[in-house]
């Protein structure tokens, strides 16, 4: 492969909500949404973002592109420092950062049109005459399959995943370089998940576009990403190729992700051993000393719940912070077949 | 499961319209189907196609205008839920009947803490007094995984994650121990591992509780893992339906089978393109006359355009609503 370029870099980049109580409302203390993150994301490549409801995934998307103001850490895109760009700055840049939201109904403005809605940044971003504007409008809609019909309509009148694919095509509409995309196919029909990846990766190729792919579909990831990065109560526990995580899975976390899959076929369904995660699930206000996947891992050791494990780089390009990887390096982690002490596998009987 | 248990709930002939400016949408079209004590009914189908307005007008819960249920019986035992007035239908709803919406952000208020909004249908539909409701409030969101729940209790929904919020919705819709619980998209915010401790959950409070459950997915993966019978929607119709085994491995509708194989894998090669159902969704603008699937049909011949084919009896329980016959591979 050819030298490539990193288009978006954070580094150590930290989301803290803070907790007001008492009867002054004074800060009490914070929710470590995102705890120091870091990660590269090249130029034209997918990064997906795997990991528990609650871990932090959204929160970093929106950190990433400056929806929120990051409680520290850099953040560079195309070259740019975005965490320290002036307001007036960052409008410029926004037509090259999207971002597709998680919750289509939200983040669509029910009083406008759904022609209105895609055509909004146009209006804010470029001065087209009417008739271009409402072309491109008509373009999206086909690219993203809603009926042309459609347009006049008002975002109620459409289902959960009509409604999605707006959200998809107003974040297309100023062909960004760099979009990230939250949960974007969640609430589609599997046909129409087909369609719209199909969609994101035909345009990644035209485009040369990149992605970062925030989903709890792993099957999906493992489609569309090139990369993934698993992360965990504000961290990101596992990063690496597509493939080596998929097939040598290194921390114990992404081991139990992965078996927790359900399979599309009945018999197998209910046979498959599950790695079902016991113990307290901790809180981000409060995160646990050590590993912060102490509480329930099930290959806890002793200094895990003292000492954080750090990030080190066990294959090329795949990174994992285990305490484990300290030890058996040599064995090539922890995952696989081999190593199934202490793991709690469920066997689901038939008369499930 | 069990089999010929009497029906705790039977729909028959349901036909759901909107009005909208310059005409109608055809949203549900003589939607017929029961659901049996302890039953695990799993509802899959194409966006749009009227999964979601189906069972928003058994429990009244679309706004009219501009929707209008034209026609249809809903009873739930013996009562007719389209009959009923709007003080017996509310404590139905929240009550007998659970609901988890597929938009947690918009059914949940946003002025409103989380706590208060657990409470209330606690309060309410089971009088408990304000301190007994902030206990079973706590245990229920401990019950969906919820950390550090009594101290999230005076959050408000914008503070919790999708799938938190998501969590919040399958408390509410628990809480009052429900005889049916129908849940529209409840785990598409979830990750696998609280996807499947939910689903644990679900297993858990329908043997011990009875209760009969209609879920709404996208994800065949769940409803092959827990559903006892699945129903196939299509343009505002149901297209074919019978035991989750049977329809996953003998699938009968030219739409069911091209569900089945979108499905991207978890092992094995990495297709390098997704399949998908070329081809656009129906318009829905009128009544029904043909099939609606035949302009994306691989085998329509001249009938599916002159007739609109009924369901039709494959098994057991099994049915098909489509002109063609996929076992003799010939109309
Ligand atoms: N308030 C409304 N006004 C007009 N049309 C509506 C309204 N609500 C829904 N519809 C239409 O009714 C049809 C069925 O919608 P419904 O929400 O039931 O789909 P669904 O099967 O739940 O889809 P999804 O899987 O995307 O949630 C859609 O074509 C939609 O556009
Ligand atoms: N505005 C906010 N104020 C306070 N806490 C917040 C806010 N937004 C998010 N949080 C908290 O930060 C944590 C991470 O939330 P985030 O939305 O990033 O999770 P996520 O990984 O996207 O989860 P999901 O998969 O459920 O969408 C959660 O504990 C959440 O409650
Ligand atoms: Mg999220
Ligand atoms: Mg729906």
């Amino acid at each position: 492969m050819t030298e490539r370029r990193k288009l978006v870099e954070v580094r150590d980049l930290k989301m803290h909500f803070p907790i007001f109580g008492g009867i002054l409302r004074r800060q009490k203390g914070a929710v470590k949404a995102v705890d120091g993150v870091s990660f590269d994301i090249y130029e034209g490549e997918t990064l997906g973002i795997v990991g528990e409801s609650g871990c932090g995934k959204s929160t970093c998307g929106r950190a990433v592109l400056r929806l929120y103001e990051a409680t520290a850490g850099s953040i560079t895109i195309n070259g740019q420092d975005i965490a320290t760009l002036g307001q007036e700055e960052l409008r410029k840049r926004r037509p090259m950062m999207q971002m597709v939201f998680q919750d289509p109904q939200a983040s669509l403005n029910p009083r406008m049109t759904v022609a209105g809605i895609i055509g909004e940044p146009l209006d804010e971003h470029t001065d087209w005459p009417r008739q271009k504007k409402l072309e491109r409008i008509y373009e999206l809609m086909d690219a993203v399959g809603l009926n042309r019909d459609f347009a006049n309509r008002y975002p109620h009148a459409f289902s959960g995943g009509q409604r999605q694919r707006i959200g998809i095509a107003r974040a297309l509409a100023l062909n960004p370089k760099f979009i990230v995309c939250d949960e974007p196919i969640a609430a589609l029909d599997v046909s129409i998940q087909a369609q719209v990846v199909n969609l994101l990766e035909e345009l990644q190729e035209q485009f040369n576009l990149t992605y970062m792919f925030i989903s709890h579909d792993l099957s999906m990831v493992r489609h569309i990403a090139d990369r993934v990065a698993v992360m965990y109560l504000g961290v990101i526990v596992e990063l690496a190729p597509v493939q080596a995580l998929y097939d040598r899975p290194m921390h114990p976390y992404t081991e139990a992700l992965l078996s927790a899959v359900p399979e599309p076929d009945p018999s197998a369904a209910r046979r498959k051993d599950r790695i079902v995660l016991q113990g307290d699930v901790p809180s981000p206000a409060n995160p646990p000393k050590g590993c912060n996947f102490c509480t329930r891992c099930p290959k806890v050791m002793d200094i895990c719940r003292e000492v954080p494990p750090e990030t080190r780089e066990v294959a090329p390009g795949h990174f994992a912070a285990c305490h484990l990887l300290d030890q058996d390096q040599t064995t090539g982690g922890t995952g696989g077949r081999g190593s199934e002490h202490n793991q709690r596998l469920i066997q689901q009987g038939e008369d499930a | 499961m069990p089999d010929g248990a009497v029906p705790v709930l039977e729909v028959k002939d349901l036909k759901t319209v909107f009005r909208v400016r310059g005409g109608e949408i055809h949203a549900v079209n003589s939607v017929s189907f029961d659901l049996r004590a302890g039953e695990l009914l799993g509802v899959v189908g194409e966006s749009g196609s009227g999964k979601s307005v189906t069972m928003m007008s058994l429990l009244d819960l679309l706004p009219s205008p501009p929707a209008e249920v034209r026609n249809g019986t809903v009873m739930l035992g013996d009562r007719d839920l389209l009959k009923v007035d709007a003080e017996t239908m509310r404590s139905i709803r929240g009550g007998e009947v659970g609901f988890i919406f597929q938009d947690p952000m918009t059914s949940l208020n946003p002025v409103f803490t989380v706590g208060f909004q657990i409470m209330e249908p606690l309060r309410s539909h089971m009088g408990l007094s304000k301190a007994k409701a902030r206990d079973r409030a706590v245990e229920l969101l401990e019950l969906v995984g919820i950390p550090d729940a009594r101290s999230r209790l005076k959050d408000y929904p914008h503070q919790f994650s999708g799938g938190m919020r998501q969590r919040v919705m399958i408390a509410i819709a628990l809480a009052c121990d429900p005889k049916v619980l129908i849940a529209d998209e409840p785990t598409t915010a979830l990750d696998v591992t609280i996807q499947a401790q939910i689903l644990e959950l679900i297993k858990d409070l329908r043997q011990k509780l009875g209760m009969a459950i209609i879920w709404i997915t996208h994800d065949l993966g769940v409803i092959a893992g827990i559903a006892d019978r699945v129903m196939v929607m299509y343009g505002g119709q149901v297209v074919e339906q019978g035991p989750v085994r049977e329809v996953f491995a003998n699938p009968a509708h030219p739409y069911t089978r091209a569900l089945l194989q979108t499905m991207p894998k978890l092992h094995g090669a990495r297709e390098t393109k997704l399949r998908v159902i070329e081809g656009q969704p129906p318009m829905l603008g009128r009544h029904p006359e043909s099939c609606p699937f035949r302009d994306r049909c691989g085998h329509a011949f001249d009938r599916c355009a002159a007739e609109n084919p009924a369901r039709r009896q494959l098994g057991e329980n099994h049915d098909v609503a489509c002109h063609w016959d996929h076992r003799e591979g010939k109309p």
